[in-house]
């Protein structure tokens, strides 16, 4: 089975919110969050087990905390990458340290 | 209202999204081409699920097949997929010799439960009213390009009545399970401007 069948077959608490069967998103960063672990997924030629088993844990983990599907979703990738030894946590804390340092610039600065 | 719940605000979310992307990037490990294609074939192609579960189904299963062209409302809600609002919904197919395509010349009637929201074309004045007129240079233009012995019918929705086209089942795809089946039909496929993806798309 495809990943994409894989997603489609996410099913229950799993299953990402749609609306006449279509997926949907309420922010633009959860679109992005949805893509980028399917194609990191296909792209290192993982298992999507390996995902789906963190998605799992999380919603699992977050059920009483009130986050969106989606925080659980990005927090399982978040997990699988650093798990996986493919990015260190150190380096996605820092890189979203600048990231948010970025945008208050931008805030700051006239017109931004 | 002061029940605290201990989640994340979106904006901290949407930050941690860009930092994961863009040291993912940085890194070599994905391209930004393969996750915005990835976004949209989900937001505009695979998002009508339903309506690719309902065309998969007809593809292996000859009796529901049968019964989609007799009775399309009654074998849709069969799959559980209703919502529908009195509307009759009529489900053509498509074979080398017919080809079929919905418009709506009025508004913008479309087959909802099926296939989700429609996209922007669906609903432009000029989708609606050159596809009756010139329906051959209108499918050229989506990139079908049809035979001339291929005999092209266009179906103008209306509050009562919705059409869903069935296309043809790819060659090759044989072998596929219904769930790849469905992964192929497009939403254009289902509009009939296109056909399904090829099987080898699938896995």
């Amino acid at each position: 089975m495809s990943v994409q069948a894989q997603v489609n077959a996410l099913s229950g608490a799993q299953a990402p919110p749609r609306s006449n069967g279509e997926l949907v998103f309420e922010e633009p960063w959860q679109a992005r969050v949805f893509g980028l672990a399917i194609a990191l997924v296909q792209a290192q030629g993982l298992d999507w087990e390996e995902f789906r088993r963190r998605l799992i844990e999380e919603i699992a983990a977050g059920q009483d905390a009130g986050g969106g599907y989606y925080e659980h979703w990005l927090a399982a990738l978040e997990r699988l990458v650093i798990e996986r030894g493919l990015l260190r946590e150190a380096e996605l804390e820092h890189e979203a340290a600048r990231v948010a340092g970025a945008d208050r610039h931008e805030h700051d600065a006239p017109g931004g | 209202m002061s029940h605290d719940h201990d989640h994340h605000g979106d904006a901290e979310l949407e930050v941690r999204t860009r930092a994961l992307e863009s040291l993912l990037y940085e890194k070599g490990l994905l391209t930004a081409a393969a996750v915005d294609t990835l976004i949209s074939a989900y937001e505009e192609d695979i998002g009508p699920l339903n309506g690719a579960r309902v065309v998969a189904r007809a593809w292996v299963d000859p009796e529901y097949r049968r019964r989609l062209l007799d009775d399309g409302s009654a074998a849709i809600a069969e799959l559980g997929y209703g919502g529908l609002q009195g509307e009759h919904m009529v489900v053509v197919e498509n074979t080398p010799a017919v080809h079929n395509v919905v418009c709506c010349t009025l508004c913008s009637c479309y087959p909802w439960p099926v296939l989700g929201l429609p996209p922007r074309w669906y609903k432009d004045p000029a989708y609606r009213s050159r596809i009756v007129i010139e329906p051959r240079s209108v499918l050229a233009e989506f990139g079908l390009a049809l035979g001339e012995d291929v005999e092209v019918r266009v179906w103008d929705s209306s509050a009562e009545i919705r059409y869903l086209v069935l296309p043809e089942r790819p060659a090759g795809s044989e072998a596929l399970d219904e769930d790849a089946l469905a992964a192929l039909v497009t939403r254009d496929a289902m509009i009939g401007v296109s056909r399904p993806l090829a099987a080898a798309l699938a896995p």
